[in-house]
């Protein structure tokens, strides 16, 4: 009766993970979504914990278990509740990263029983260790090293990612590194292989060499990768960290892991697949990484080419106030400077002066897709106001003003112009098409993918440099003096 | 050859939902709009943090005196409340500003 009462939560629960998934990915239904997985989960874990039983038998270490997730739905609050705007791709990766290491954990953990099972000493029947696995035993044991690798390498992966996107961890490649990263993952699945048919007591210490080599991989699989490719990354670690999850449900014949676990590997690999064709490159590409290591060599080599103009606040402030239409095309540097609500301000300022104000967002401007709308969501900016790429290269031509306020590769106009770039066939706003251009930026240093910008350096272009904020409050106070 | 097909015969079940969730999970957000890959991202994130059944099984099921297995338990229970409540909360907070505006 209870198990069977078990059986209807985990239904419940895989359902509310799909409609849940759905209802994700509607605006006007995405809150409603979460909250609806949410309820599902819950239903899920507490009646994991209150009728689970196998063989008859109910879990116990109920404190360790209750005191675990009152811990960690603690830390969880805090750290969801605290982490700024601008943060929120680090704080999915940190999350992500932790789902993972829990499935490495219980690997670990699953692993630690079976090779006690082994520790009972067979003296007297030789070579026993060759026969003495049952089949079943191997799906086991295949599913516990899948589970272990995985979920090591996208912990280890999307810790890195972390450093990477709030900037504590450099990129770093040394020569030679795919090739080492390659053979490190065979060398890894290989004994894990070996392991699976041949595990013996003397043998179980390389189960810790595969979960160290993995986190090994992980880490050098994200090192090379540029930081403009880190939302790539973090997707598909996400997808990832699903199958790990997976993983558990094959182990414990878990119907709710088995589908929210494929259900987000699958869905997090089209994502991943979404975002490479928004940059117009393949999965394979950015991974390989020739934007993070080998290009952006290529890029600076050239050096500043021409001479750019500089444009005065009180020149910028006229040029928008008198014009009809202006597109605003916000990037990183929105987001580092916290601009967000000042550009509000700016873009209400300009409507009551009767100049039409909309936003231009590329699909991967700032350090995730959708990055900027949660942004500009956060300042109350109205949802009609954002602009997709498309939609948006349309109205440059018939616009006055554009401003860009810390965006650089996604209107670079090499990608449309120069085969050797390396942003080469990425799709970009063609902010060129406008009566003129101003760019806010802090300096004329290149952008992420590291690559000179000539759009900076044509003659409709000037540059307003300075912090976002500190520049767009003195705009406004400018544009109200007028 | 005859126990490969034994194999899938005994986890028959569970190879449909591999499949069938496999294609429902491109199927579901196959039509996301790109304002809302974060969120999704996040939450997909959060979903897949039903890892941490997997952690209360095996917490629930350790000997009561072996300390190291209680402790892994433990952390992977810790760490899996925090991908689930974090994810949902961070999830929560990105479309609480998605408010329509009339």
């Amino acid at each position: 009766m209870e198990l069977s009462l078990l059986t209807v939560c985990y239904l419940i629960g895989s359902l509310t993970f799909i409609i849940g998934l759905k209802m994700l990915s509607h605006p006007d239904s995405a809150r409603k979504g979460n909250l609806v997985a949410a309820v599902g989960m819950t239903i899920a874990i507490f009646g994991t914990i209150f009728l689970y039983e196998e063989e008859g038998k109910k879990l116990g270490n109920y404190s360790w278990i209750f005191g675990g997730l009152f811990l960690g739905t603690i830390i969880g609050v805090l750290a969801a509740k605290k982490v700024k705007m601008t943060a929120m791709p680090e704080m999915v990766s940190l999350f992500n990263g932790m789902g993972g290491a829990c499935a490495a954990l219980i690997s670990v953990n699953e692993f630690g029983h079976i090779s006690d099972m082994f520790a009972v000493p067979v003296i007297d029947t030789p070579g026993w260790h060759t026969t003495v696995i049952p089949l079943s035993m191997a799906g086991t044991l295949i599913t516990i090293f899948l589970g272990l690798i995985i979920g090591a390498v996208s912990f280890a992966g999307s810790m890195i990612a972390w450093g990477k996107l709030n900037g504590k961890i450099k990129d770093f490649a040394f020569p030679g590194q795919q090739i080492f990263n390659l053979v490190l993952l065979a060398a890894t699945l290989i004994t894990a292989g070996y392991l699976v048919f041949n595990l013996h007591p003397n043998n179980t210490f390389l189960f810790y060499v595969i979960a160290a080599a993995a986190l090994i991989y992980g880490i050098l699989f994200v090192l090379p990768i540029g930081g403009a490719d880190m939302p790539v990354v973090i997707s598909l670690l996400n997808s990832f960290t699903g199958v790990a999850a997976a993983c558990g449900g094959f182990l414990y014949d878990n119907q709710v892991m088995l589908t929210g676990g494929i259900l987000v590997g699958a869905a997090g690999t089209l994502l991943t697949i979404l975002m490479c064709k928004a940059m117009n490159r393949s999965l394979t590409n950015v991974l390989i990484g020739s934007f993070g290591g080998s290009a952006s060599g290529a890029g600076t080599a050239k050096g500043p080419q021409g001479n750019y103009k500089e444009i005065s606040l009180s020149d910028a402030a006229v040029c928008m106030c008198y014009a009809n239409k202006v597109i605003i095309v916000p990037g990183y540097g929105l987001a580092v400077a916290q601009a967000q609500h000042v550009c509000h301000e700016l873009e209400k300022l300009l409507e009551e002066k009767g100049v039409n104000v909309s936003y231009a967002i590329h699909p991967v401007a700032g350090r995730m897709p959708g990055h900027m709308n949660v942004l500009l969501a956060e300042a109350d900016v109205s949802y009609d106001k954002l602009q997709e790429m498309e939609q948006a290269n349309d109205e440059f031509k018939t616009t006055d003003v554009v401003l860009i306020l810390g965006a650089n590769d996604v209107v670079n106009p090499a990608a449309k112009t120069d085969p050797a770039s390396p942003i080469y066939g990425m799709p970009i706003l063609e902010v060129e098409q406008a009566k003129t251009v101003i760019v806010n930026k802090r300096s004329m240093k290149p952008g992420y993918a590291g690559i000179e910008n000539e759009l900076f350096f044509q003659p409709k272009t000037s540059m307003l440099f300075g912090d976002a904020k500190a520049a767009l409050q003195k705009l406004v106070a400018e544009i109200k003096s007028l | 050859m005859e126990t490969i097909l034994n194999w899938i015969q005994s986890h028959i079940d569970i190879i449909y939902i591999v499949i069938l969730s496999v294609f429902l999970g491109i199927e579901v957000i196959g039509r996301v709009p790109s304002v809302l890959h974060t969120p999704l991202m996040s939450g997909a994130n959060a979903i897949h943090g039903v890892v941490i059944i997997g952690a209360i099984i095996v917490m629930g099921k350790v000997e009561p005196g072996n300390y190291v297995a209680l402790i892994i338990g433990f952390l992977a229970v810790v760490l899996g409340t925090l991908n689930v409540v974090g994810g949902f909360v961070v999830t929560d907070r990105m479309l609480e500003m998605f408010k329509k505006k009339k």
